[in-house]
């Protein structure tokens, strides 16, 4: 298969599995190989993609405009991306089935066809040559999770929905649209161009402003005070919550954040004019409010999404401390921050499955009736946290490198705290879990694991944690490439 | 050579059919007469639009007589554009008039829509073709008439009272206009449009032609509903017919907008009529006001066609801003709204009158839940929303770019922030519909999904809508050129 064509596979392809699955509508097994087929399929064609990943091979889908072009194109970055995405994507359906089922949800092909179609959104907006493209996709990706996140069709489904939309499409089209056609009036395209496109282009006291719009723009970075959307989320059913909301919707912002910061501004015209540093500052401060904003959640999912924000809040800093090994950190954590974040994602859905308990007070005990999930559980908040025999480690170790080299020492202690605090939010889950005591009450039923789709799924996301901590070197690698084309 | 006379038979063929609407009166057939004379038009015009735009400007003498005395038609790539939307337009909506207009209309009277609808479209073209001033007038009268028919003839008495309200207002317009080509007429002795480009300049000085102006400008924004003379549109909008609605809609207001950049740009200079009358700065306050004032109103609205009315007028602001930056981009922004603009709010009338025809109401209240009932029409009706919000792959946000990019083009980033919020506004009232349809469980009633009649017309459009929003290539060569044609001296 020739590159051109894996590259329009891997946006056509799960549209293509949407419309089978929408065919399938009475047939749930049918319809449940269907998406995992198809999900195999899309890992596969993506993983091809990464042996070209070194030619910049584009792809002209339409040209809206004159100068301005849907089109996809191989790069390490979006490659990276578009294999932690389609390959989790394989892991949630197996969990889709056990979770969905076990809790009797309504609308299940719906929930599966427009699932499908955030995958072809996300594989766009990673594959994206240029902004418009990123754009196009990030904008069907915020449109096709909205019925996922009012899934359950109450009136707090339909609230959420309302902060989710509301504030996704406010950012991007009060802001990043605005920045895009700037950009593009300044510098007369919009292609992802080594080195940026900006330098010599723009009066650098404009820059700050500029940058301060996208960042602000990309909402589904969720730098605070525009993280609200991503709380909202969760009332969405836990797949969604796992492999939208902590893997392709929120990486697509931080990965859209990455991708202008190198591709648009290039670092070292961002380095030399300083435009990066007061907002450095914003995403330090979404660092540490978001992990103590997580430390008063009781409710398990509300925890993990302001985890989420603070985690997202990294790269972020690591893309505006504007050196190569900040933003090597920064795609690693993309990485390992999506394998670490779902696993925790699967174990909440899980617990709710078995147990139907939301809050995280109502759960001491629990790890002893349910081991493998509690397991799980500990190994992904080790990687989040950065601890050694995890992935996370990696991310954060290369993170800080970046505040070293930089010579931002504040920012140093900004990772350094912010992980302490992790280790409070997150570790103390498992803890009761292991070794507080089981309330008394009058309940009779056993509580047991949740079902084998689910807990198989859990495994191993935890095992992938584990197994980054090990092979972090091919992930270094294809991250040090974008500084040696 | 048939071929020479179809700037003529553009405007004949309609006026002519209409007469044996009224003769034949037997609702199915005179349907078929006026969807053929429609499509045919639409034929014409395209052609027109494709020889304009590879040949240049044609120019054509009704009945042999030479332009300054005898009516020229003057057809060029501006205009040609139009003509192309105003039967396209009609060509489509007409496919699903048949069994909208039997479900709205008493049956003995059907016969008249269709006689009021050709009219209506003889009107419009004859504005959009002619090179002579008081021929403006005169089709401008055509089109006018016909429509205060349509709008009486629907379904609901109180469509009497927006007929009667719309004909005050348009009658003042009218008359304006007269007043305006009469005190022209006075000062130059011509009603040539070329020849007018011509001989104003002598005489741009005078209070005559001034007062003129004003009155032209006063009567034609009259029938453009440009805040705040919008008056009318609302309750016209709203008690018409449902497939009269998506026929005006995309046609009527854009054909005065055209005539709008006609009398600044080409018959007076673009130097007297925004830099000297100072309109650039009053259309472009009027066009703020228009864009946040009545998207705000919209968002209150519990009559969901009543609500798209006053999304138009907002719309409409968004057509004048682009005027009155008054430069390439700036122009080009407001005329491929002009397209866009048709094609995303005929499909969303188109959408409604689905609804309608199924529920008979449009009231918010009753849509709880015809999402599930209706899941292609309102499919259609979320799309069309989006595209009117503007989300990237529909033709609003090739609108949206463009506006943005002539306000960012004059630094004017306040204007660049002020048009991307109000588009958030639509965001608020499209999606108060969309909660009320999906979320809301209605009445149980067995409501079946909308006849393929109505559903394919509206499809159509939905399909145009990411089309052209997707390789606007085309349409934005076509309105550059357009833009670039009306800066330059006549």
């Amino acid at each position: 298969m020739s590159v051109e064509g894996a590259l329009l596979l891997t946006v056509l392809l799960p549209l293509l599995g949407a419309i089978l699955i929408a065919l399938s509508d009475s047939r749930p097994n049918i319809r449940e190989t269907i998406t995992l087929a198809t999900a195999v399929v899309l890992f596969l064609i993506v993983l091809q993609l990464l042996g070209h990943d070194t030619g910049s091979i584009e792809l002209v889908i339409a040209t809206p405009l004159p100068q301005l072009s849907l089109s996809l194109y191989t790069e390490p970055l979006g490659l990276l991306f578009a294999t932690v995405a389609s390959g989790l994507w394989i892991i949630t359906s197996i969990y889709s089935i056990g979770y969905m089922r076990g809790n009797n949800e309504q609308n299940q092909t719906r929930f599966y066809v427009f699932f499908a179609i955030s995958i072809s959104a996300t594989m766009g907006v990673a594959l994206s040559a240029n902004l418009f493209t990123l754009f196009v996709f990030y904008e069907i990706l915020t449109l096709s999770t909205y019925p996922l996140v009012t899934h359950k069709g109450t009136e707090e489904a339909k609230q959420g929905g309302r902060v989710y939309l509301g504030l996704l499409l406010s950012t991007s089209i009060g802001f990043l649209l605005v920045a895009m056609v700037w950009t593009w009036h300044v510098a007369g395209h919009l292609d992802f161009t080594v080195g940026g496109i900006l330098q010599d282009k723009i009066d650098p006291g404009f820059l700050p402003l500029l940058l301060a719009l996208y960042l602000f723009g990309i909402g589904k970075a969720a730098l605070m005070p525009f993280h609200r959307w991503l709380p909202a989320a969760m009332v969405a059913p836990t797949p969604v919550s796992a492999l939208l909301h902590a893997v392709a919707v929120v990486k697509a912002g931080v990965f859209a954040v990455l991708k202008v910061t190198v591709y648009i501004f290039g670092l070292d015209f961002l380095h030399n004019t300083g435009a990066n540093k007061w907002l450095m500052w914003m995403a330090a401060i979404t660092v540490i409010l978001a992990s103590v904003v997580a430390l008063t959640k009781d409710n398990l999912k509300a925890r993990l999404a302001y985890s989420t924000v603070s985690q997202l809040g990294y790269i972020v800093l690591g893309a505006m401390l504007v050196n190569s090994m900040a933003i090597v950190g920064g795609g690693m954590h993309i990485a390992t921050h999506a394998l670490g974040k779902i696993t925790l994602f699967f174990c909440a859905g899980a617990i709710y499955v078995a147990t139907h308990k939301t809050n995280i007070s109502e759960m001491d005990g629990l790890g002893r009736s349910m081991p493998v999930t509690y397991t799980a559980m500990l190994i992904g908040s080790l990687s989040i946290i950065g601890l050694p025999l995890t992935g996370g480690l990696w991310s954060k170790w290369y993170l800080a490198l970046g505040a070293v080299a930089a010579e931002q020492w504040a920012m140093l202690a900004v990772f350094m705290v912010s992980s302490l605090l992790n280790v409070a939010y997150l570790l103390i889950i498992p803890i009761r879990g292991f070794f507080f005591s089981q309330p008394r009450s009058g309940e009779t039923s056993v509580i047991k694991e949740a079902p084998f789709a689910s807990v198989l799924a859990l495994s191993l996301t935890a095992l992938g944690c584990i197994a980054m901590f090990f092979f972090a070197q091919p992930l270094y690698e294809m991250m040090v490439d974008i500084f040696e084309r | 050579m048939i071929s020479a006379h179809l700037p003529a038979l553009q405007v004949v063929i309609p006026l002519l059919a209409a007469p044996a609407c009224v003769v034949v009166r037997q609702s199915t057939l005179t349907w078929l007469l006026a969807l053929l004379v429609s499509w045919i038009s639409f034929a014409i015009a395209l052609t027109l639009l494709v020889q304009t735009f590879f040949n240049g400007p044609m120019s054509y003498e009704l009945g042999g007589w030479a332009a300054p005395l005898g009516i020229e038609y003057a057809v060029d790539v501006v205009n040609a554009f139009v003509l192309v939307i105003v039967s396209g337009v009609s060509s489509v909506v007409l496919i699903s008039a048949k069994e909208s207009i039997e479900r709205e209309t008493h049956i003995k009277r059907t016969h008249l829509v269709y006689t009021g609808w050709l009219l209506c479209l003889t009107g419009l073209l004859g504005i959009t073709i002619t090179g002579d001033v008081f021929n403006v007038f005169v089709f401008l009268e055509i089109a006018s008439l016909s429509s205060y028919l349509l709008v009486s003839l629907g379904p609901d008495r109180r469509a009497l009272t927006a007929a009667f309200q719309y004909l005050v207002m348009g009658t003042i317009g009218a008359t304006f206009i007269l007043i305006g080509v009469g005190l022209l007429y006075m000062m130059t002795g011509t009603l040539n449009m070329a020849d007018l480009a011509q001989r104003i300049p002598g005489v741009a000085q005078t209070t005559t032609v001034r007062a003129g102006f004003a009155f032209l400008v006063l009567g034609i924004s009259l029938k453009a509903a440009v805040f705040p003379l919008h008056y009318w549109l609302p309750n016209a909008y709203t008690f018409a017919p449902s497939a009269v609605t998506a026929f005006m809609a995309g046609s009527a207001t854009k054909v005065s907008i055209y005539l709008l950049l006609r009398f600044f740009f080409d018959i007076f200079s673009e130097t007297f009529s925004l830099r000297t009358m100072r309109l650039d700065l009053i259309l472009l306050i009027l066009g703020v006001i228009a864009i946040f004032s009545m998207s705000l109103v919209a968002i209150y609205q519990s009559n969901v066609k009543r609500m798209l009315a006053y999304s138009s007028v907002a719309q409409v602001g968004y057509m004048v801003i682009g005027i009155s930056l008054a430069t390439t981009t700036g122009l080009t922004a407001g005329i491929v709204h002009l397209f866009n603009h048709a094609l995303m709010k005929c499909a969303l009338f188109l959408a409604l009158g689905c609804i309608v025809f199924r529920l008979n109401s449009v009231d918010l209240k009753d849509l709880a839940g015809v999402g599930r009932r209706m899941p292609w029409t309102m499919a259609a009706f979320v799309i069309g929303g989006l595209s009117l919000i503007g989300v990237p792959a529909t033709v609003g946000f090739i609108s949206k770019w463009y506006l943005v990019l002539a306000a960012l083009e004059r630094d004017w980033w306040w204007l660049a922030f002020m048009v991307v919020a109000s588009s958030l506004l639509a965001v608020i009232y499209i999606w108060r519909v969309v909660e009320t349809a999906y979320f809301k469980t209605g009445p149980v009633a067995n409501t079946e999904e909308a006849p393929l009649i109505l559903l394919v017309p509206t499809w159509v459009l939905i399909v145009a809508n990411i089309y052209f929003g997707v390789s606007a290539v085309d349409t934005i060569s076509f309105a550059t050129r357009a833009a670039d044609q009306l800066l330059s001296t006549f």
